[in-house]
């Protein structure tokens, strides 16, 4: 059974170049080695003025070599960066970091020990006139509310102060991007989800460009215009967040994002026969008559569906629960073999083993990918 | 951040490009240092080649035996005296419930920082059924000299090795080992040999070997008490112009040296875990009840002895001054104190401009070549100064005569014999430093060179500090080079100190004697508060 809402599918806004303007900072298929490994591999991406976007995968994928390559710490092996007018790395053309316009927010953030908040943040701007540097380092300090911590040293502040100084310190010389690595896996958990939204107040405030780094798929979604999801050095899927998370563009993406169930079945007729029963072709993302016949999977989340124990017509049986605190996720296998997930508030406790009727309540399009 | 990722511009120094130029060049320094360091030993062979056939003759002389033999059983004397000491204050002071631990510790340790042949002068003055001790207490007390005084006066200024390297041992040991071989019917003696003794060999080894390197080496103590080892008969038949002949035992004494050094490394590499502390910390209680208030009769004796004894006879000469000294033209001038802290602090200079690229390098990357530059000076560190003079003299003689005797050559000796405390200190410091700090300043930025000005340096600057105080303060204490190198006329307190003893008369070096033990605590204070960072 499916339950279509009333809801009509929210008007999406395509993500074309051409409503940005011209590209701050553009990668073109550069690649890194390291002995036999290839970190980043032919990887291209544009950034554009004042967005904030977020290179997001698991470790090892080569997100933070590409932050390195792109403040210069570090140089391609192939392709070209081009920041703002000029290339600042190419086959023949090296600019090294202290001459390109680029901030970077250390994960560690590498505050100076020997120096206090105030020389930290002005460390960038000394050839400023001093009247000049004055002013910058108290704007910057009231734009991360740490003005009284001015003649402070590193040592004495908490991470979440650290953190701001460290962005205070970065955006002084007023870079073109702004680089953050891991910006939060050195805070307390319970601080993070009030960085996020002070990092991105911040950023917004000072109208910067900004490009970071993380494998926290709930802080890339939650702080970042767009979301860039990378695998094996090259870019899975750049998007504005809800799209890469209900619009996947490929399996990886599907699963690295949230918990994704598949089920299958074959188009025939404008309409997919599956597990979990007959799917029209309709609420399915982009599947048109041209691809009758396929063998597809398509993508379902937990909150997609629900469980109802039942043992007239079941189609499942729980095979495991996950228990979050606010929700539980159950683990079905469906009667034809098919895994979903089905999440469900915390009072719903069903039992492990009960059969169950899994049902369909979407009010957006399903993502799809042909059969395996 | 993933292996690759940290390993990546380890990888990346093997191939080309900018940092290839910055490689070469410090390949060259260290090559450069490494032939400056070699090159003057090597020249002792040239040297010995000068006596042809009878290289091998005076080899096999039973003169030359004699020597060897009684170094040999002078190490061993003093070797053993020092484990016979230095392990017991080591037991008494880690596991013993005496009072004022703390203050035990520091006494039995501080007679590793004066240089051994201020306690030699200080009894050589003093003692004897004539001497000024023997007439002030109105009894006759031997005269301490020859082998056996040495041996004393060597234990009792280098049995501090055993204490410190037994202490760490016995402070890393796991105490409920103990307490289990109790447990298991074992007495308290049975408990500490089959149990603490063999958990403590290695440390108790790394110490002994130490001291043998010291006694080996040590000049003055033997000039003093006149006894023919080999660092005491080189410098004689040096004086007696026999270059080559000098020479060539200052190669056997290198032949002996690299012995010891071999065996010493054997053992560190055994015992990589016996300084580390483990879990519980040495907490097996050594109960003496009142015994322990006899029981501190040791470290108070050994204390007098090396400490208070020698003090209080250069105090006693402040004191009483002496007849007769402006005769000899001996009395004693400031000027050698200043020579001796300008000598002392261009040495220091010249260090610390050394050690910086070598240390730096070898903290920033583990590749072969900077550690084995990190490694390479630490040959000067363990040659015995009299035989780097002697090389030196022979290397500037032939190869290089106008800087023979002069001041560039002393202070390259220095350099190349303490340098290493400088490279040790500035490299700890230097390691401390985070890479990503140099990386933020390079994104904020500076230039390499600007940020290794604006971060790195101030950073590093108090092990850069501490290094060019420890050699400033072992260069004012140093004594064979400086002896054998010096410029004609150029007089320094211990060299001041060294014509004083050879005249015999000894009133007059109160002041350069307790300058230089001033000096001693001083090292030993500037050590300390390093381990403490």
């Amino acid at each position: 059974m499916i339950e279509q809402t009333t809801k009509p599918p929210v008007e999406r806004r395509t993500d074309s170049p051409t409503e940005r303007g011209d590209p701050v900072l553009e990668l073109d298929g550069v690649t890194r080695s390291f002995g036999p490994e290839t970190a980043v591999d032919d990887l291209s991406l544009s950034v554009y003025e004042g967005e904030l976007l977020t290179l997001l995968g698991p470790s090892g994928c080569g997100k933070t070599t590409t932050l390195r390559l792109l403040a210069g710490l570090d140089r391609p092996d192939a392709g070209t960066i081009r920041l703002g007018q000029g290339t600042v790395s190419g086959p023949d053309r090296f600019v090294p970091p202290d001459d390109r316009d680029v901030g970077l927010v250390f994960q560690s953030f590498a505050l100076f020990p020997h120096l206090s908040v105030g020389e930290n943040v002005a460390f960038g701007i000394q050839e400023w006139a001093d009247d000049e540097v004055d002013r910058r380092v108290e704007q910057l300090l009231d734009l991360v509310d740490l003005a009284d911590y001015r003649d402070h040293s590193p040592d004495d502040l908490s991470g979440g102060q650290r953190q701001r100084v460290a962005l205070a310190r970065s955006l002084a010389p007023e870079p073109e991007v702004l680089l953050l690595d891991e910006p939060f896996s050195n805070l307390d958990v319970s601080l993070r989800v009030e960085m996020r939204e002070e990092v991105r107040r911040i950023l917004k405030e000072a109208g910067v460009t900004a490009v970071s780094v993380t494998h926290d798929q709930e802080e890339a979604l939650s702080i970042s215009d767009r979301v860039a999801v990378i695998s094996d050095g090259s870019v899975e899927q750049v998007a504005r967040p809800e799209v890469v998370f209900e619009q996947p563009e490929s399996r990886f993406v599907a699963e690295f994002l949230g918990q994704a169930g598949f089920v299958s079945g074959r188009l025939a007729a404008g309409a997919v026969e599956t597990d979990l029963g007959t799917l029209p072709a309709d609420v399915i993302e982009g599947l048109g008559p041209e691809y009758d016949g396929a063998r597809i999977d398509v993508m379902v989340r937990p909150d997609d569906l629900v469980a109802i124990p039942d043992d007239d017509d079941p189609n499942g049986r729980i095979r495991n629960r996950q228990y979050t605190g606010p929700s539980f996720v159950y683990e079905v296998e469906l009667d034809g073999g098919d895994v979903v997930y089905c999440e469900h508030n915390h009072a719903d406790n069903l039992d492990l083993d009960q059969r169950v009727r899994v049902d369909l309540r979407v009010d957006h399009p399903l993502a799809w990918f042909p059969a395996r | 951040m993933s292996v690759r990722e940290r390993v990546g511009p380890l990888l990346d120094r093997l191939r080309g490009g900018r940092v290839a130029a910055v490689d070469s060049g410090y390949a060259a320094l260290a090559m450069l240092v490494a032939v400056a360091l070699v090159a003057p030993l090597a020249w002792l062979v040239v040297d010995v080649t000068g006596l042809g056939g009878r290289a091998l003759e005076l080899t096999i002389s039973s003169r030359t035996l004699a020597v060897l033999g009684r170094s040999v059983a002078l190490v061993a004397v003093v070797t053993a005296a020092s484990i016979a000491v230095g392990v017991p204050l080591a037991v008494l002071t880690v596991q013993a419930s005496i009072p004022y631990r703390r203050f035990w510790t520091v006494l039995c340790a501080l007679p590793l920082a004066v240089p051994s042949y201020l306690g030699a002068f200080a009894a050589l003055s003093a003692f004897g059924p004539d001497g000024p001790l023997s007439t002030a207490l109105g009894l006759p007390l031997p005269a301490v000299e020859g082998f056996a005084g040495a041996a004393l006066i060597l234990t009792l200024y280098t049995y501090p090795y055993v204490f410190l390297t037994t202490r760490a041992s016995l402070l890393s040991l796991d105490a409920s080992l103990v307490e289990a071989a109790r447990t298991l019917n074992c007495g308290r003696l049975t408990a500490f040999r089959r149990v603490t003794l063999p958990q403590i060999l290695p440390g108790i080894a790394a110490g002994a070997l130490l001291v043998a390197l010291y006694a080996l080496a040590d000049f003055g103590t033997p000039n003093f008490m006149n006894v023919e080892v080999f660092t005491q008969f080189i410098y004689s038949r040096y004086q007696g112009l026999m270059r080559d002949y000098a020479a060539l035992l200052s190669l056997q004494l290198l032949a002996v040296t690299g012995v010891v050094l071999f065996a010493e490394s054997r053992i560190g590499a055994d015992d990589s875990g016996a300084y580390a502390s483990r879990g519980n910390r040495g907490a097996a209680e050594l109960r003496l009840g009142l015994w322990r208030y006899p029981a501190l009769a040791l470290p108070a004796l050994v204390a007098v002895l090396a400490l208070v004894l020698p003090i209080g006879i250069f105090a006693m000469w402040l004191v009483r001054g002496g007849p007769g000294y402006e005769f000899a033209q001996l009395s004693f001038s400031w000027s050698y104190g200043w020579n001796s802290i300008y000598v002392s602090a261009l040495a220091a200079l010249a260090s610390v401009l050394v050690a910086l690229p070598i240390a730096l390098r070898s903290a920033s990357e583990d590749s072969r070549l900077a550690d084995l530059t990190a490694r390479v000076p630490y040959v000067g560190y363990a040659t015995p100064g009299i035989v780097l003079a002697i090389a030196l003299l022979g290397f500037s003689l032939d190869v290089v005569p106008p800087l023979y005797k002069t001041l560039p050559l002393l202070v390259f000796a220095y350099v190349v014999r303490f340098m290493p405390q400088a490279v040790g200190s500035v490299r700890t410091s230097a390691m401390q430093v985070d890479r990503r700090l140099i990386e933020a300043a390079r994104t904020l930025g500076r230039s390499r060179t600007g940020a290794f000005r604006a971060v790195t340096l101030p950073l590093i600057a108090p092990g850069v500090v501490t290094g060019a105080a420890l050699v400033f303060l072992t260069t004012m204490k140093e004594l064979p080079a400086t002896l054998l190198l010096r410029p004609i006329g150029f007089d320094t307190l211990v060299v001041y100190i060294w014509r004083v003893e050879e005249a015999g008369l000894y009133g007059q070096a109160a002041i350069p004697a307790l300058v230089l033990v001033v000096v001693s605590g001083l090292s030993m204070a500037v050590l300390l508060a390093q381990e403490d960072n």
